[in-house]
């Protein structure tokens, strides 16, 4: 039986980057707000100093700052025929757990979605035709658009101190800028960081080749900054221990960097840490939600009992709760009805390695951050004309080398063997003069009929739950978009003076022991229509109008950026909605 | 790292976490912090095997030396210590899958869905070298594993990586892939986990180290960077010379 | 005969006594007495807000409150001294256990005059010899402010001290040597701010309590007042304006922002500064804060110089690798650390204190530094003692102490595993 704590006025679910968002937007709106984290707190003091958190068997192999698939895990299939098995260790992607969520471990790439990129099926149906896009793409439209969320693009970039170079200034392209980028108020609040070598030289072999490379947009402080709240950020040191770690020397914005510091201060905000949320609570008629119902670590069960409720869990943990929490109408694939669980996409990512002549370039590949690079945007979203191609979407490109740690980054040439005396010289021969991505080829994923989450029939988790279960595989349409950008990156690096290149193009079917970015979207997406959208466009549930649903799990379907900076403004412009309009007047905002 | 086993709702979990941060608590007023906050690793001991008997630890630094063998510039895999990572590793959580979905039921399914098996890393070397020294005895006349001829073990485990050579009691391509992992991760991990021993795997390719602050050689590109590798249980230069 | 000499010591006795009270008369002449100013009033909210920013600027929240509990003057924490503890008193208006049976006389003669409700005398733990330096009507004001506290029942045995430091009496010759009675006097050559620095660190703030070394019994070593001491496990450092170890190269501003947020350009507050900045100095205003500045400026150092320990000294070499592989990163190679965020080693003067405990202290622990409203960012040393052995802590402090053009004392070994020892016993 659940012990009953007294009433907050909002429990936030998840204190990663929205929660804390969330948080102190609406502790400065004078509510009395509690987050309940699912796991333990986190920050440079207590858990990655900067003389141990280099530990590349620690934090990259074993995982350490993730959360452990025995506490929760998915199902997955490729289709609807097979049998779904549980992801027993991870691979495709990195679920966080604890405070500051994917905050901690992020790359800070801090990218902008593009103007089309929000009305995605209006705008490919009016250039290319209704019968250019597969029959079964269920593309949507986000119903906002980017003139509505470029003042909360611009609050969050102020708020993390991103390192960029404008490209677009109020409409006027700007020399050395990203020219595809929607119109952003005014520059970045830090500039772009220094490039080291293999990022500058693609550079300049982009240029060569006619492309207008930019500095990717970087979360790493490119010098010492402080943001509108006050606080301190320190320059980037270029450590090459950055996504999958935690930074040790507060030069990566993250919730702890930027916002929790005042945040923990306030009287009217408490967080409760290792602590998971099980159920959403709601009253008889199913339209209300009254709080949430969690479980510590010595397993007693509480409720903490709220006026509105904030899901912000990460994507698959917020359709995970949705759905059981009997919370919107489940999504059916064969029927085509309901919506928790539909439009669930990823991210179609592959790499192009280069190998170059030792003796004439040393990359140093250990000096790098998280978000550097030099990327073009020639081929992301609709920036080019796909008629001739057969294909839509696309994504940006670049060399974004982030690391040159040993265990994961020693590439030898294909063909070389994997082990033994050639295998020992090609790693000796080739580790400082090789360049490779990682994630060069970021491409997008749109949404189909069949790719989608549910619960599983058969595999719990340690309370007794049913697991929630992904079905997904690549579609055609981005195996195309990918070996189409893949070749086009391949050039680049073997302009840049590469002997060798070798083209790792992204093969079906999806593997789920692959690390493909950590960018899972979809399931609870926001739009016009609640026949089709879980939450409208001010995240609010079209079912429940005292929840609101944060984060990508919002995403009709994924552009080929990384998502964190559209979902931590749409967080903003969610905020702004509760404050202003919600809290004068609790209701639905959105009469569909 | 410190295991907590705790009874949620009558079911068993195990969270992993370091002493103060594994159970749960309120955050408000100040940023948590307390005198020597952290969990920093537990430099591995050295000394004799603590999962391996002495035979299996002989057969696996064999193959270590195979996967990595020795050459003029840098030693191979077992002088590095790959076998003593391996073991430690195996000892602790790694070996124990602590951490990992390991509820049943266990079916066969894709390879795009990931291993499916019940046996953590410790069963399956226990088992692949115990079924790898059997093979070898029945297949080399009556020789261990670590008693060939380089050529052939070179063979065996071309034989294994490739599934044309069928171990009995054990998954031979799977214990394969598993110890070629294992070894070269433990030629390049931290030498506080014990291989990589005197950073030779760092020093073979020319890789810095435990290191955080490159601000000064960001810009100077195609320069060779000077400073010898670090741990973070530091260098030699750490300690004062004696006059 | 066997009664001359029993005669002639009770004579003596009372002569003594006599000229004692005499000289005691003498020295409280001119002492404005609580009985001749009005009491103090539950009802005056003037009087009790001044009360409030009077108990504020003497820290009286920093013995009498305990960290962490919810009850604002109760007492009962634990209050080190080098001869022992003593447990602060409860100061709530609760009658039993408080000070709520107290008159204002009585609760005056204890501030002013270090001496208990029934005759008995306070330690100097109770900064008695500095708040003398206030007026009755200040201390008045402060009565009243504590009257308005919430009383909270809380019974506390002061006196923890091991024989013979809990024999008070022993009290009496102390004050004779280290307490002179009466309020501030302004030194009329001097500017009004400096007057008032003066005022405020001599009187309420009681800065030297902690920052003056004291003599083996105890009291302020007025010739080197200041200069530093070591107290409960650190060094509160040199704040004259001596230029290697003290305020020398900091400028008004700088002190300022210190006291005021806890962090300057080149400083962050740890430990019981950064106590004393959350709940003194941080609410004191600007003026007050220039004025307490302004005073520092003009108190001499010492002004010895030591000779900086060259680069080739092999504890100068591993201490210079160490920092480049370990502490760079937030310090800087060339230590000059990160303005507001990460202390610049260089050009810091408590880095160099002749005694080098708040130095390994937080090497071997890490500290965290203080958050106030205006610098809530509150950033974290991580602790090296699990990754440094003695000879190396040695190194890189002796290193940070004289590199840059720094000049300090090596540090040693040997003083390193004393750090250890001494921070393994402590509690906090």
């Amino acid at each position: 039986m659940a012990r009953r704590l007294p009433r907050k006025d909002v429990v936030i679910v998840g204190l990663g980057w929205t929660g804390s968002i969330l948080a102190n937007e609406l502790t400065d709106e004078g509510l009395d707000v509690i987050a309940i984290e699912r796991g333990p707190w986190r920050d440079a003091a207590t858990q990655f100093p900067p003389n141990y958190s280099q530990d590349e068997l620690r934090y990259r192999i074993r995982h350490e700052l993730f959360l452990r698939p025995d506490q929760t895990t998915f199902t997955f299939r490729n289709k609807m025929s097979q049998t779904a098995l549980p992801i027993r260790s991870w691979g495709a992607f990195m679920p966080p757990n604890g405070v500051g969520g994917g905050g901690v471990h992020w790359n800070a790439e801090t990218w902008r979605f593009l103007p089309s990129d929000f009305v995605l099926k209006t705008h490919l149906t009016e250039r290319y035709g209704a019968s250019f896009l597969p029959a079964d793409m269920t593309i949507q439209d986000f119903g906002v658009t980017y003139d509505d969320i470029e003042p909360y693009y611009d609050r969050f970039e102020y708020l993390c101190g991103t390192s960029g170079t404008a490209g677009n200034l109020k409409g006027q392209i700007q020399e050395g800028g990203n020219p595809f980028e929607g119109p952003r108020s005014r520059p970045y609040p830090n500039p772009a960081q220094t490039q080291p070598f293999s990022h500058t030289l693609f550079a300049k072999a982009a240029r060569e080749l006619g492309y207008k490379p930019f500095p990717q947009p970087s979360g790493n402080m490119s010098q010492p900054y402080t943001n509108p709240l006050g606080v301190r950020l320190g320059p980037c040191t270029y450590c090459g221990f950055c996504e999958w770690f935690g930074c040790g020397n507060y030069s990566k914005a993250s919730p702890q960097t930027t916002i929790l510091p005042v945040l923990v201060r306030k009287s009217n905000f408490t967080a409760r840490d290792n602590c998971e949320v099980t159920r959403i609570n709601t009253d008889k008629s199913g339209k209300r939600a009254t709080g949430v119902t969690f479980v510590d670590t010595s397993g007693e069960e509480w409720e903490q009992p709220a006026d509105l409720v904030i899901l912000s869990a990460f994507t698959i943990f917020n359709v995970q709760l949705l759905l059981l929490s009997g919370i919107g109408k489940p999504y059916d694939p064969v029927a085509n009805t309901g919506v928790i669980g539909r439009n669930f996409t990823h991210q179609t990512i592959s790499d192009a390695v280069g190998f170059f002549d030792k003796a004439k370039f040393n990359f140093n590949p250990f000096i790098a951050s998280g978000s550097i690079g030099m990327c073009i945007d020639e081929f992301n979203g609709d920036n080019f004309d796909h008629a001739a191609h057969g294909f839509v979407g696309g994504g940006y490109m670049g060399q974004v080398q982030t690391n040159g740690r040993p265990i994961e980054t020693t590439p030898v040439p294909e063909g070389t063997p994997r082990w033994g005396a050639a295998w020992k010289t090609a790693v000796r021969d080739n580790y400082l003069s090789a360049v490779k991505p990682g994630t060069g080829v970021h491409g997008s994923f749109y949404s189909y009929r069949d790719v989608y989450m549910d619960l599983d029939p058969t595999y719990k988790d340690r309370l007794g739950r049913p697991l929630a279960r992904m079905t997904i595989d690549f579609h055609d349409n981005e195996l195309k978009q990918n070996a189409f950008l893949t070749d086009r990156f391949a050039e680049i690096i073997k302009a840049m003076g590469a002997h060798t290149v070798d083209k790792q193009y992204r093969k079906g079917p999806y593997d789920i022991t692959q690390y493909q970015t950590t960018h899972v979207c979809g399931g609870a997406i926001m739009g016009s229509d609640p026949n089709t959208s879980a939450i409208n466009r001010y995240l609010q549930s079209w079912d429940v109008p005292n929840l609101f649903v944060m984060g990508a799990s919002g995403f009709p379907q994924n552009a080929g950026y990384n998502p964190t900076g559209t979902l931590a403004a749409l967080a903003f412009w969610s905020a702004d909605a509760i404050r202003n309009q919600y809290l004068k007047n609790p209701g639905p905002l959105v009469h569909a | 790292m410190k295991l907590r086993r705790r009874d949620l709702l009558a079911t068993t979990a195990l969270f992993l976490g370091s002493g103060l941060l594994a159970r749960a608590g309120t955050i408000g007023g100040e940023l948590p912090w307390w005198p020597n906050a952290g969990s920093p690793p537990e430099p591995f001991r050295p000394g004799p095997w603590t999962f391996f008997s002495p035979a299996e630890g002989a057969a696996l630094e064999a193959i270590a030396d195979r996967i990595i063998p020795p050459d003029a510039e840098t030693p191979g895999g077992k002088d590095t210590g790959s076998a003593v990572f391996i073991d430690r590793q195996l000892a602790g959580p790694y070996g124990r899958q602590e951490g990992l979905y390991v509820r049943p039921p266990f079916l066969k399914g894709t390879k795009q869905q990931g291993p499916q098996s019940a046996a953590g890393p410790a069963k399956q070397y226990r088992e692949g070298l115990d079924a790898l020294d059997r093979y070898c005895r029945g297949n080399h006349g009556g020789k261990a594993f670590a008693d060939l001829a380089d050529a052939d073990k070179d063979a065996v485990l071309s034989g294994l990586e490739s599934g044309t050579v069928d171990l009995e009691g054990a998954d031979g391509k799977a214990f394969f892939e598993l110890v070629l992992k294992d070894v070269q991760e433990g030629f390049f991990a931290d030498p506080i986990y014990g291989g990589n021993r005197d950073m030779a795997g760092w020093r073979m390719i020319g890789y810095p180290g435990a290191r955080y602050d490159y601000r000064d050689w960001v810009s100077r590109h195609n320069e060779p960077f000077p400073l010898p590798p670090v741990s973070i249980a530091g260098r030699a230069d750490w300690t004062p010379r004696k006059p | 005969m066997r009664s001359r000499p029993i005669a002639a010591v009770v004579a003596l006795v009372i002569v003594v006594g006599l000229i004692g009270l005499a000289f005691a008369l003498w020295r409280d002449r001119g002492q404005s007495s609580p009985s001749a100013v009005r009491r103090a009033d539950g009802q005056d909210f003037a009087q009790i807000e001044r009360g409030r920013t009077l108990t504020t600027l003497a820290d009286c929240a920093g013995c009498h409150s305990t960290p962490g509990q919810n009850e604002p003057f109760a007492g009962g924490r634990p209050i080190e001294t080098p001869f022992g503890n003593l447990l602060a008193p409860n100061i709530t208006p609760d009658r039993e256990t408080g000070i709520g049976a107290w008159s204002d006389a009585e609760f005056d003669a204890a501030v002013r005059q270090g001496k208990q409700r029934h005759g008995g005398l306070l330690y100097p733990a109770m900064p008695y010899p500095y708040y003398a330096k206030m007026s009755a009507e200040e201390v008045l004001a402060i009565r009243a402010y504590l009257d308005t506290i919430a009383p909270v029942r809380n019974s506390v045995v002061s006196n923890q001290l091991p024989f013979p430091f809990d024999i008070r009496a022993s009290m009496r010759v102390w004050n004779l040597l280290y307490f002179t009675k009466g309020e501030f006097k302004p030194d009329a050559s001097k500017p009004a701010a400096w007057n008032r620095g003066a005022y405020l660190v001599l009187g309420p703030a009681h800065c030297g309590a902690c920052h003056t070394p004291k003599t083996t019994l105890g009291g302020d070593l007025a010739s080197q007042a200041l200069q530093g001491y070591g107290i409960q496990g650190w060094f509160a450092p040199d704040i004259t304006n001596d230029a290697t170890r003290g305020l020398g190269s900091w400028s008004v501003e700088d002190i300022v922002a210190y006291l005021k947020t806890g962090h300057n350009r080149v400083t962050a507050a740890t430990g019981p500064m950064a106590e004393e900045i959350t709940l003194s100095s941080s609410h004191m205003s600007d003026a007050d804060l220039t004025a307490v500045a302004t005073y520092l400026k003009d108190q001499p150092g010492r002004f010895d110089t030591t000779a900086t320990i060259p680069a080739t000294d092999p504890a100068m070499v591993a201490g210079a690798a160490i920092y480049r592989d370990v502490c760079s990163a937030c310090h800087a190679i060339d230590g000059h650390g990160v303005a507001n965020l990460f202390p610049a080693l260089a050009a810091s003067p408590a880095i160099r204190s002749s005694d080098p405990a708040s130095l390994l202290r937080v090497i071997l622990r890490g500290a965290r530094s203080v958050a106030t409203a205006a610098e809530p960012t509150a950033p974290a040393m991580p602790a090296f003692g699990w990754q440094l052995d003695d000879e190396k802590v040695a190194a890189v402090a002796t290193y940070i102490r004289n590199a840059w053009g720094s000049a300090a004392p090596a540090v040693s070994a040997e003083q390193v595993r004393e750090a250890r020892r001494s921070l393994a016993a402590r509690s906090d």
